[in-house]
C-alpha cells in the first residue's frame, strides 16, 4: 500500500461516506439525493484574497427520481469506479472510462460526453480533482526546459528518478498528465510560461534559460489542467514568481492568460488546485505596440475579437476586479489591432531575446496583474 | 352567393309568365359585355366615322336591327354554357356531381315520405370515357304526370319556395346531370318509378328540350319491377373514374357519415360491391318549415313578396309572410317607415319597398325559431364515425341553434383521434388531418379552402390540444374533423355548392364546436400521456435501479441480501411516486 498516491485513502472515504449516506438514506425508505455545486459562470466569484476563481453557493439537488435512475445509477457505477481505480492504484482517461461503462448494461454510456459530464459530477461533489479519483485527462500537460530538476518516481520500483531540464539540448521535458507526487529542486529567478511552442522553441535554441536563470513552460494555447498543476505546485513549493508572455489579443489576454491564473468558469469547482494566482502578465501589452515600434506588425482585431474583449470587460469577474485590465483592454479595443508575439522578428529574429525580455524584466513589478 | 340566389329567385318567377328577354338573362358577368355591345350608337356619332364609312342609320333603325337579335334564352340553354355553375367542369367532377344530385334527390323524398332510406348506386363503365349511373331509392316515388318535369326541367322542383333545411334547394341538380349526359353523349334520362305495390312500375325515357326548357317524352311504358315503391334513375355520360379522395366511393362514405340512418349499396366500375351499413334506424327528426324572417330578406325579395303576397294590408303582409312578426313588431315597422299600416303591399312593392326595408332592418326582432333544424346529434355522429373510421378516440358536439341573416342555423362537429397512423408512433411525419364537411347532411368535396368551416378549423389553436399545427394549416396528426352545418339556408359561395361563405356568425358557432371537442380530445391525450408516463416509468425502476444497488454493493462492500433489499425499497419509493420527476 505504500505506493498509493498521496490523498486515495482520503477520497476513497469520501466516496464511501456519500454511498453510505445514500445507503441509509434508502433504508429510511426516503429518495436519495447527491447536491452537486452548479457549474456555470454564473455560480463563479473571482475571489482577489485567494486570486482564484471560487465556486458560488447555488447547488441542484439530483435526487433520485424515475426520470434521473439512468444518470444516478451511472453516477454512483462512476464513484464505484473511482474506487477500483484508487484501491489497485491504477488510472483510466476520459475515453478509457466510458469504454469500462459498456460493461455496464443499461447504465451504459452512449457518448463520451456524457460520460465526462457524469464525471465532472463525480469531481465537484467531492470537490477533488478528477486526478484524485484516478481518472486522468487526454491532453498533454505542455512542456518544460531550463533551471529546474523534477524527481518523479519508477513506476516498477518507486525508486526517485531525478530529471534534469537543462539536459534536453533543443528538446524539453513533457509535463506528465499527473503532477501531483512530483518534487522540485530549483534555484531559477522565475518561471516563464510561454503561448506558443515556436516562441518556446526560440528560447530555448538560444539557451534563454541560462541567461536569464529561469524555467521556460511551453503551454501550447490555453493551458492544460496538468500544467496549471504544475507551475502551482512548482511556484508554492520554490516560491519562485511566474510570468505569463502571451499574444497580445483578447484571446491571449481573457483566455489563455485568466485561465492560467484564475482557472477556468466551468471547472470552479476544482479551480483552487487549477490556477496559478502568483502569474503576473509580461506582455505582449497594447502599450508596447508602442514601445516597441510595433505598429506595423498588427492586425486589426476581428469582430469576435472585439466581442471577446467587451465580453470580458461586462461579464469576466476577474477583468471587472482589475482596473488595470480595463484599461488594457479599452486600449486595446481603442487601437483597433492584436499583436502576436513573434511579431518581434520583424526588428530582428532574435530581438525577443536582445532586447524585448530584458527591458521588460527589468521591471517586473510594472506587469498587469 | 345572395345575388345570384336571388337572381334565380326572379327568374323562377318569370319562367312561369313566360317572358324572359335576353337582357335579363345574362349571367351579371357577361353583363358589361353585352352593354358595351349596345352602345354601338353612341360611336356611330363620331363625325369623321361617318364621313367615311356611309353608316350614317338613324338611332331607331339600330334599335330595331338589335331587336331581331334579342330573343328568350331558356334556363336549360344558359346552364349549357355554364355547367361548370354546377358542378360539370370536367369528367371526373361531373361523375362524382351526377351522383351526388341523384343521391341527394333520393334522400330527400325518402325522407319527406318518412321512409329509412336504402340506396343502390350502380357504376359501369360502357366505353373509354363512357360510363352508366344508375341510382336507385326505397322513396316514395313520382307520380306519372310529374316525371318528366321533375327530370327534364330545370328550376322545377319542391324545395325551392319553402324555408326547411334540404339538401337540394333549386331543382336544378337533376336535371343537369341528366342534361349534361345528354349533352355528352346524346343519351336521354332513363327514369323507373313506381309509387306503391298496388301500382305498376312506370318506366320513361326523357329528353329536355335546352331551347324550351321542357321535357321531351321518348319513351312512357308500364314495366315490371320489384321493388314495391322508389325510384331509378339512370343517366349516361361522359366521365371519368377515379379512386381516392374526391371519389364516388369517399362521397358515399361520407354521405353515410352524416346519414348514420342510410343504407348504401354501392357497385364500382371494377365490380367490387361496398356496403355502408346503418349506423342507426331511426330517421331524423323531420325538418318543420318556417316563414322567412325579415332579417334574413333582401330588397329584391322583399320586393317580390309584396308583389305576389295574398294580404290585403301592410300589417296584414308582416305577421302572415314572416316568421317572428306579431302584430306589435308589423306596427312598429310600419310607424319607422312612415307607412300606413293599411296601405296595398303591391303598391309599396313599387314605390316604398326600399323605405320598408330600412325600417325592417332598424327594428328589434325576436330570433327565428330553431325547431326547423334537423341536427344529426352527438349520439349519432359517434355512432357514425365509429362505424367508419378506424381511431381510439371519438368526440361529437352538436350546438345549439343561432341565427345569421335571419337564418336559423345549427353547427356539429365530430372527431376522431388515433388509429393505425397513431400506432405508427412518432409525430414528425404525420401527415394533416382530414376535414369532411357538411351542409345539411350533404358532404362539400370540393373548394375546402374556401370554405367558412376550414378556415374556422385552420384558426382553431389546436397545439392548446395537444396537436401539432403549422401556422395557417390544419392541424396534423391522425385526426378527423367532420364539421356540420344545418340551415334552412346555407349560403353557398356558389351554385354548385362547395363552399360555406364566410359569416362570422357561422365561423363563430364552428370555432365553438371544435373548442368543445378539442377540449375532451386534449383531455383524452393527456390521460394517454400520463399512462405512457406510467408504463416508461416502469421500465425505467426496471432498467435501472439494480445498478443502483450494484454500484453501492461495490462501494460498500454490501451481501448480496443488502444489495437486494435496497433495490426493493428503491422500487417501492419511486412506484409510489405518481409524478416522472
Amino acid at each position: 500500500m505504500g505506493k498509493r498516491r498521496k490523498g486515495a485513502r482520503g477520497t476513497e472515504a469520501k466516496i464511501r461516506g456519500e454511498a453510505g449516506s445514500i445507503y441509509r438514506t434508502i433504508l429510511r425508505r426516503r429518495k436519495p439525493s447527491l447536491s452537486l455545486p452548479i457549474r456555470s459562470l454564473d455560480n463563479v466569484r473571482y475571489n482577489p484574497k485567494v486570486g482564484y476563481f471560487e465556486i458560488g453557493r447555488k447547488r441542484k439537488e439530483r435526487t433520485l427520481t424515475v426520470n434521473t435512475a439512468k444518470t444516478f445509477a451511472q453516477s454512483l457505477k462512476m464513484m464505484s469506479l473511482s474506487i477500483d481505480l484508487l484501491r489497485g492504484d491504477d488510472i483510466a482517461t476520459k475515453r478509457e472510462a466510458y469504454y469500462v461503462s459498456k460493461n455496464w448494461g443499461d447504465a451504459r454510456f452512449d457518448e463520451q460526453t456524457e460520460s465526462d459530464a457524469v464525471m465532472d459530477d463525480v469531481e465537484a461533489l467531492f470537490e477533488v480533482n478528477r486526478e484524485q479519483l484516478g481518472f486522468i485527462p487526454e491532453e498533454k500537460g505542455g512542456e518544460v526546459a531550463g533551471r529546474l530538476t523534477v524527481i518523479d518516481r519508477d513506476p516498477d520500483t518507486g525508486r526517485a528518478l531525478k530529471i534534469d531540464c537543462t539536459r534536453f539540448g533543443s528538446g524539453a521535458y513533457s509535463i506528465p498528465i499527473s503532477v501531483e507526487d512530483l518534487g522540485f529542486r530549483t534555484n531559477a529567478s522565475f518561471i516563464l510560461a510561454i503561448e506558443t511552442a515556436g516562441m518556446f522553441q526560440r528560447l530555448v535554441k538560444h539557451n534563454f534559460w541560462k541567461k536569464a536563470n529561469c524555467i521556460l513552460v511551453s503551454m501550447g494555447g490555453v493551458p492544460t489542467r496538468a500544467c496549471r498543476r504544475f507551475i502551482r505546485r512548482l511556484a508554492d513549493e520554490r516560491k519562485i514568481p511566474v510570468y505569463a508572455f502571451v499574444d497580445g489579443d483578447p484571446y491571449g489576454i481573457t483566455n489563455i492568460y485568466r485561465t492560467l491564473k484564475v482557472g477556468s468558469g466551468n471547472a470552479a469547482h476544482i479551480n483552487k488546485f487549477f490556477c496559478v494566482p502568483q502569474a503576473r502578465y509580461l506582455g505582449v501589452t497594447p502599450q508596447d505596440i508602442i514601445e516597441f515600434k510595433l505598429k506595423d506588425a498588427t492586425h486589426p482585431l476581428k469582430e469576435v475579437d472585439i466581442k471577446r474583449a467587451r465580453d470580458a470587460l461586462s461579464n469576466d469577474p476577474f477583468i471587472m476586479r482589475e482596473l488595470a485590465w480595463q484599461q488594457a483592454i479599452e486600449q486595446m479595443i481603442e487601437m483597433g489591432v492584436r499583436v502576436e508575439q513573434q511579431a518581434f522578428a520583424k526588428h530582428d529574429l532574435n530581438y525577443v531575446i536582445d532586447v524585448y525580455l530584458p527591458k521588460k524584466l527589468r521591471n517586473p513589478e510594472k506587469f498587469l496583474p | 352567393m345572395l345575388s345570384i340566389r336571388r337572381r334565380v329567385h326572379t327568374d323562377a318567377a318569370r319562367r312561369e309568365a313566360g317572358t324572359m328577354r335576353k337582357r335579363k338573362r345574362r349571367p351579371p358577368r357577361a353583363k358589361g359585355k353585352a352593354a358595351a355591345g349596345g352602345r354601338r350608337p353612341g360611336r356611330v356619332r363620331t363625325p369623321s366615322e361617318l364621313g367615311e364609312n356611309g353608316m350614317d342609320l338613324h338611332q331607331e333603325e339600330i334599335a330595331y336591327q338589335m331587336a331581331v337579335r334579342q330573343r328568350e334564352i331558356s334556363v336549360s340553354e344558359f346552364f349549357t354554357k355554364n355547367r361548370h355553375l354546377l358542378g360539370f367542369d370536367n369528367p371526373k367532377k361531373a361523375l362524382l356531381t351526377t351522383v351526388k344530385e341523384a343521391v341527394d334527390n333520393s334522400l330527400d323524398a325518402c325522407e319527406d315520405a318518412k321512409i329509412i332510406p336504402e340506396l343502390k348506386i350502380d357504376l359501369r363503365q360502357i366505353g373509354e370515357d363512357r360510363f352508366r349511373v344508375a341510382v336507385e331509392d326505397n322513396g316514395p316515388g313520382i307520380v306519372k304526370a310529374q316525371v318528366p318535369k321533375v327530370f327534364g326541367k330545370l328550376l322545377y322542383g319542391s324545395k325551392f319556395h319553402t324555408l326547411k333545411q334540404a339538401r337540394g334547394q333549386q331543382g336544378i341538380g337533376i336535371s343537369a346531370a341528366g342534361m349534361y349526359g345528354q349533352l355528352t353523349t346524346g343519351q336521354p334520362v332513363r327514369i323507373t318509378s313506381r309509387i306503391g305495390p298496388r301500382k305498376p312500375a312506370h318506366y320513361f325515357e326523357i329528353r329536355i328540350d335546352t331551347q324550351k326548357n321542357a321535357p321531351e317524352i321518348i319513351r312512357d311504358e308500364e314495366t315490371a319491377w320489384d321493388s314495391p315503391h322508389g325510384t331509378r334513375v339512370e343517366i349516361e355520360l361522359e366521365g371519368k373514374y377515379q379512386k381516392g379522395r374526391q371519389s364516388v366511393e369517399s362521397y358515399l362514405e361520407q354521405v353515410s357519415l352524416a346519414n348514420p340512418h342510410v343504407r348504401i349499396l354501392y357497385r364500382d366500375p371494377e365490380g367490387e360491391g361496398v356496403v355502408l351499413p346503418r349506423a342507426a334506424n331511426v330517421l331524423p327528426r323531420e325538418p318543420r318549415e318556417i316563414k322567412p324572417h325579415p332579417y334574413g330578406v333582401e330588397l329584391g325579395v322583399l320586393m317580390q313578396m309584396l308583389k305576389t303576397t295574398g294580404a290585403r294590408h301592410l300589417k296584414s303582409f308582416l305577421t302572415r309572410d314572416f316568421s317572428r312578426v306579431g302584430s306589435k313588431v308589423a306596427r312598429e315597422i310600419c310607424a319607422r317607415a312612415g307607412l300606413s299600416e293599411t296601405a296595398w303591399p303591391s303598391r309599396i312593392a313599387r314605390e316604398e319597398s326600399d323605405k320598408l326595408s330600412r325600417a325592417i332592418n332598424s327594428t328589434k326582432i325576436m330570433s327565428p325559431p330553431t325547431d326547423c333544424l334537423s341536427p344529426i346529434g352527438e349520439e349519432l355522429i359517434l355512432a357514425a364515425l365509429k362505424k367508419q373510421i378506424k381511431a381510439v378516440f371519438y368526440e361529437a358536439t352538436s350546438r345549439a341553434p343561432s341565427v345569421y341573416r335571419g337564418n336559423p342555423f345549427l353547427i356539429e362537429v365530430g372527431l376522431a383521434w388515433g388509429g393505425p397512423a397513431a400506432a405508427a408512433g412518432d409525430g414528425d411525419e404525420d401527415p394533416l388531418a382530414s376535414l369532411v364537411r357538411f351542409a345539411n347532411r350533404v358532404p362539400l368535396l370540393y373548394q375546402q379552402s374556401a370554405c367558412a368551416i376550414t378556415k374556422a378549423v385552420i384558426g382553431t389553436n389546436w397545439r392548446a390540444y395537444g396537436l401539432a399545427q403549422a401556422r395557417g394549416a390544419l392541424p396534423s396528426g391522425p385526426l378527423t374533423v367532420m364539421v356540420h352545418m344545418a340551415s334552412v339556408w346555407v349560403p353557398f359561395t356558389s351554385e354548385s355548392k362547395e363552399a360555406i361563405a364566410h359569416y362570422p356568425e357561422i365561423m363563430k358557432e364552428v370555432r365553438l364546436g371544435l373548442q368543445d371537442v378539442g377540449r375532451k380530445l386534449k383531455a383524452f391525450l393527456s390521460r394517454r400521456a400520463r399512462i405512457a408516463d406510467a408504463e416508461k416509468k416502469k421500465a425505467y425502476i426496471e432498467k435501472y435501479l439494480p445498478h443502483i444497488g450494484a454500484a453501492l454493493r461495490d462501494i460498500l462492500a454490501l451481501r448480496k441480501p443488502q444489495e437486494a433489499r435496497v433495490v426493493r425499497i428503491l422500487t417501492r419509493v419511486l412506484e409510489k411516486s405518481r409524478k416522472m420527476d
